[in-house]
């Protein structure tokens, strides 16, 4: 094996971790904006309001990600009416296209990990709020929300993670993230090896860089719990 | 509509060779699975590292990522071992044994880590309890520990399968004649995207649905030792 070719084309393969970054932000950020409505709606007392979320989360969690993203880029164009809509410009971008389809699917998996957040606070805590003279509000924004929040850390920084690994399958579509870069370069110098296993590394750094970052937030969000240590249940 | 173009039966095909891929890859992966958490359990320094740095490796990269370096590494390596015992003929790595390979790897390491909870789950009295009563290593653990950690690990287990099932796609990228290339290849010839993604992606939630009801018969049998007292 011959890794100069690694040298030489590093700052080919840091412009398409680059890429990668910027399809898990956005996905991250819009998918967890969708993702509170769904939660909200799937805990609803009324049957049917909970079943289309349910519908949603069964399809977005129990098929590959790769066909949501083909779905996306190839499916929308089979229709005339997308084509001449004016969301065409969007649609027409597998960079958008790739967007769309992560955040479905991340939207769908973060949603079930905010409901398990809002089931896992103990009613008692909502009763001592009301005891205590809280008005909604103030038991929401002092009470409720911190605490969610602090349960919905761990869970969520694998959700990130698992993200920034199939945001590998934007490569499936020309996007030149990561993946999609480092298979560029590969059909120019043929060496699979030597560029494949940098791109593995280059992943490896980021998802240790996410876990770090997510240590460090949830020691200050639990911050109160002293040494005690909390079990937040696994998503899936 | 109903046969699809002609496609139907193709991608019947399809799904078989997505659950022959699937099962073979379960079965590397759990072996791989055991294998992985007694290492991590074991009182020898190196073994705990090698386990601890394949299951950090394998689950820090992308899957599609693991299936392209098994794909087009495991030739290159083949052949430069072939090359040491002088055959220079050119080597392929199927992409069905590449698939099984990479998702079994990514199955063992995932599986590592829930084996690993579950034997450590295991009361030490367990263990003593059969020693005392004249068992050996093997049959203690063919008899007594499996069986409790098999009932454990079972959910998690019943998870990690559901994500392999649907990692099974991504060896249609290598060119593996899958469910999702049989869709590829009724797409390009019909233009019916949508349609044919569409028929695709409720295959899957079939699969899915028929695995979980699978899994939770086998988590009911697995624990018919409890619900009796």
């Amino acid at each position: 094996m011959d890794f100069s070719v690694v040298v030489e084309y590093f700052p080919r393969l840091l412009e398409g971790a680059w890429v990668s970054i910027q399809l898990v932000m956005i996905s991250i950020v819009l998918g967890g904006v969708f993702a509170l409505p769904i939660a909200l709606a799937r805990i609803s007392p009324v049957a049917w309001i909970r079943a289309i979320p349910f519908a949603y989360i069964f399809f977005f969690r129990g098929t590959p990600l790769l066909v949501q993203i083909f779905l996306v880029y190839y499916g929308a164009s089979q229709f005339e009416v997308v084509r001449e809509s004016v969301l065409w410009p969007i649609l027409r971008e597998p960079f958008w296209c790739a967007i769309i389809a992560f955040t479905l699917n991340t939207s769908a998996y973060t949603a079930e990990i905010f409901r398990g957040a809002i089931q896992a606070i103990p009613p008692g805590e909502v009763e001592a709020c009301k005891v205590i003279g809280m008005t909604k509000t103030q038991m929401y924004r002092r009470v409720l929300l911190p605490r969610a929040f602090g349960i919905v850390l761990p869970a969520y920084g694998n959700e990130i993670i698992l993200m920034l690994k199939g945001s590998a399958l934007a490569s499936t579509i020309t996007i030149l993230d990561l993946t999609g870069m480092a298979r560029t370069i590969i059909a120019r110098t043929y060496t699979p090896m030597e560029i494949f296993l940098a791109a593995g590394a280059i992943y490896l750094v980021i998802s240790i860089v996410i876990i770090a970052i997510f240590r460090q937030i949830e020691q200050r969000q639990n911050r109160y719990l002293g040494t005690l240590s909390i079990k937040v249940p696994d998503k899936g | 509509m109903i046969d699809l173009h002609g496609f139907g039966d193709q991608l019947l095909q399809g799904a078989i060779v997505t659950l022959e891929l699937a099962m073979c890859s379960l079965f590397v992966g759990l072996v791989l699975g055991l294998l992985g958490a007694s290492a991590k359990l074991s009182s020898f320094k190196v073994l705990r590292w090698i386990a601890h740095g394949y299951t950090t490796i394998i689950r820090g990269i992308p899957e599609l990522l693991t299936v392209l370096i098994i794909y087009f590494g495991a030739t290159s390596v083949l052949m430069a071992v072939a090359g040491l015992f002088g055959y220079d003929e050119y080597i392929e790595v199927g992409a069905f044994a590449a698939g099984v390979t990479a998702l079994g790897l990514t199955f063992g390491a995932y599986a590592t880590e829930v084996f690993r909870g579950a034997l450590q789950s295991i009361p030490k009295g367990q263990h003593e309890a059969a020693t005392a009563l004249g068992m050996g290593p093997i049959r203690k653990f063919y008899r007594i520990i499996l069986p409790q950690v098999w009932r454990i690990a079972l959910p998690g287990l019943g998870n990690l399968f559901l994500v392999l099932l649907k990692d099974t796609a991504l060896v249609s990228v290598v060119g593996l004649d899958d469910i999702m290339r049989k869709a590829n290849i009724a797409v390009s010839s019909t233009k019916e995207a949508f349609l044919f993604y569409l028929v695709a992606a409720f295959m899957y939630l079939a699969l899915t649905i028929i695995s979980m009801v699978f899994v939770s018969y086998l988590e009911k049998r697995a624990s018919r030792g409890l619900t009796r007292g």
